[in-house]
């Protein structure tokens, strides 16, 4: 007997009839340039890290893709982040602290807004004040920018940037299989199709968690604990939602700019880890809820099937 | 639809007083009504008819006709929509405007784009004294849009600037930039007397360089900055061209006789 209803198997690969339940976040996009792809990716590693749960971190952010010079805004290469907060303020608190110890303080780099809205949360502006009267404001072609004056030279960095709150975060897929190998290959076939995805980030290591969590836990203050019954070690222990020939399980969790990103990503997902098939990856996907009474957001496995 | 035009009957008498005569304000009139607005600026009181023949069609562009140094105000306040003048404008032409576009074949006189706010102007010839500056009496000059001058500039360009973009195609005349709070201005030849007394802040790229510089400018080196990169490519989009291209240049420093955090920019 399954341990939750299936909705379909494909190639081997049994999936839930059950659903991703996510949150809405504020969410934005920055662009970093630099000299070179490598001083791009120092600057954008730099500044994602620490920020896979914003339970804990924050934000929640990373690395949506490496841009080409003609994508970017100076000519130069570049790397597009993408980071989500609870609000607004949280997010430009996380956002401007970053710029400012990671970007600011990276040989060449340079950082400009890459999402446009009404609504705004503050880049150059928040940390101009480092320059010590020496900064220069300057406007042209509809942008405002900020010139901070360093050691190597100058900063310049746009002064604001859109953000929305219409972003989403906490899509997840869970990733199940006989063993870590088959696990972690079928997520990392996963993560690889999300990232051809745009507007979406997988925030966890190699977007990839092994510590999924249910909400709260037995021990008071913690407002998350280990998804016990996920965790193959438990079974005869706990409520376990795993089948007997499950030996270990990984998450995905996707952050996206809006709900249909998060879809897509989850779409890509699922029909990667089919493509490897069972013998090679994954027996079973399923998805993490809290029954659908918090998240406004569900996406059901059933809906985005290969 | 074709533009509300105004035909000039002759080289006028006395200086016209164009103000009226923009698309906001003429919107909602008839032509007879256009004709019996008064443009004069003696006691004669003289009304549009009397200087111009209109032909109406789509106020939200206007065509003056055979352009005159005497035409003095055309397009003040304007706020949107486009003016074209065929030949040369007098005083204050676009001053204060907030919106539209703005162009004059010719020369145009003293005050061009004084105390803009938005907009876009475009001189094909010279322009007269206080480009973009103060009026008599005001604080700043021009606070935002662009000017395009394809030939000189006349003395104290820029003064009291305080935002947007000015490129002037020929040289600009004595004292150029003078008390410059913000901004940017882009020289393609060279700047008379001695550019950028008492300013602030601000942009100024002199591919000419200057006639001199004031003892209280120092030389800063030759540097290699993003934001000429950006800048050239960003008032190329705006200009059609611009006489730079991001290259490093040499940036004066000044006026450290106050502020002294403005800047000007030269070929290295």
């Amino acid at each position: 007997m399954p341990v939750i209803d299936l909705a379909a198997t494909v190639n081997g690969v049994r999936i839930d009839d059950d659903f991703a339940e996510a949150f809405p976040m504020s969410g934005t996009a920055i662009q970093i340039t630099a000299i070179n792809e490598k001083w791009a990716l120092e600057a954008a590693t730099k500044m994602t890290g620490f920020a896979t749960s914003v339970i804990a971190c924050g934000c929640e952010g990373g690395i949506e893709r490496v841009l080409s010079p003609d994508e970017t805004y100076d000519g130069r290469p570049g790397v597009r982040v993408l980071f989500f907060g609870f609000d607004s303020g949280g997010l430009e608190k996380q956002v401007t602290t970053r710029l400012g110890q990671c970007i600011l303080t990276c040989p060449t780099a340079a950082c400009y807004a890459d999402y446009e809205a009404e609504t705004t949360i503050e880049l150059g502006s928040a940390i101009r004040y480092f320059s010590d009267g020496f900064q220069v404001s300057k406007k042209f072609a509809g942008k405002h920018f900020w010139r901070m004056p360093v050691m190597e030279g100058e900063f310049l960095c746009e002064a604001k940037v859109g953000y929305t709150a219409e972003s989403v975060g906490g899509g997840n897929l869970l990733i199940m299989a006989r063993d870590v190998r088959g696990a972690l290959a079928a997520s990392e076939a996963a993560v690889e199709a999300m990232k051809a995805v745009p507007d979406v980030i997988m925030p966890f290591p190699g977007g990839i968690v092994r510590s999924g969590s249910k909400l709260g836990g037995k021990y008071p203050g913690m407002m998350a604990s280990s998804n016990d019954a996920y965790c193959p070690t438990l079974r005869g222990a706990t409520q376990s939602k795993l089948d007997d020939d499950i030996g270990s399980v990984l998450e995905i969790v996707i952050d996206g700019l809006t709900a249909k990103a998060v879809s897509d990503a989850m779409r890509a997902g699922i029909k990667a880890i089919c493509d490897l098939g069972s013998e090679r990856g994954a027996l079973r996907i399923g998805a993490g809820n809290y029954g659908g009474g918090l998240g406004p957001h569900h996406f059901a496995l059933k809906e985005l099937l290969p | 639809m074709s533009a509300l035009t105004f035909r000039l009957k002759g080289e006028p008498e006395e200086r016209i007083d164009c103000s009226s005569l923009v698309p906001h304000h003429l919107a909602n009139f008839s032509p007879a009504e256009i004709a019996r607005l008064p443009v004069g600026t003696t006691k004669r009181g003289l009304l549009v008819g009397d200087v111009f023949e209109v032909s109406r069609n789509d106020a939200g562009e206007i065509r003056f006709e055979g352009g005159s140094g005497r035409l003095d105000r055309i397009g003040q306040a304007m706020q949107g929509g486009v003016i074209r003048v065929a030949g040369p404008a007098g005083f204050r032409f676009g001053r204060a405007m907030t919106g539209g576009e703005l162009h004059a074949e010719g020369s145009v006189g003293d005050l061009c784009g004084s105390a803009m706010a938005g907009g876009r102007i475009t001189v094909g010839g010279d322009c007269g004294a206080r480009l973009g500056g103060p009026d008599a009496g005001e604080m700043k000059g021009m606070s935002g849009g662009t000017i395009h001058v394809k030939g000189n500039a006349g003395e104290r360009a820029a003064d009291r600037m305080r935002r947007g973009s000015v490129l002037v195609g020929g040289d600009c005349g004595k004292d150029a930039f003078s008390r410059m709070i913000a901004g940017t201005v882009v020289v393609k030849g060279k700047a008379h007397g001695v550019p950028g007394r008492l300013m602030k802040r601000g942009t100024i790229v002199l591919m000419g360089g200057a006639e001199r510089y004031a003892p209280t400018f120092v030389d800063a080196g030759v540097h290699d900055l993003l934001v000429l990169k950006l800048m050239a490519k960003a008032l190329g989009e705006v200009f059609g061209v611009v006489p730079f291209d991001g290259s490093p240049m040499r940036k004066i420093s000044g006026d450290t006789a106050i502020l002294g955090l403005g800047e000007i920019y030269v070929p290295a």
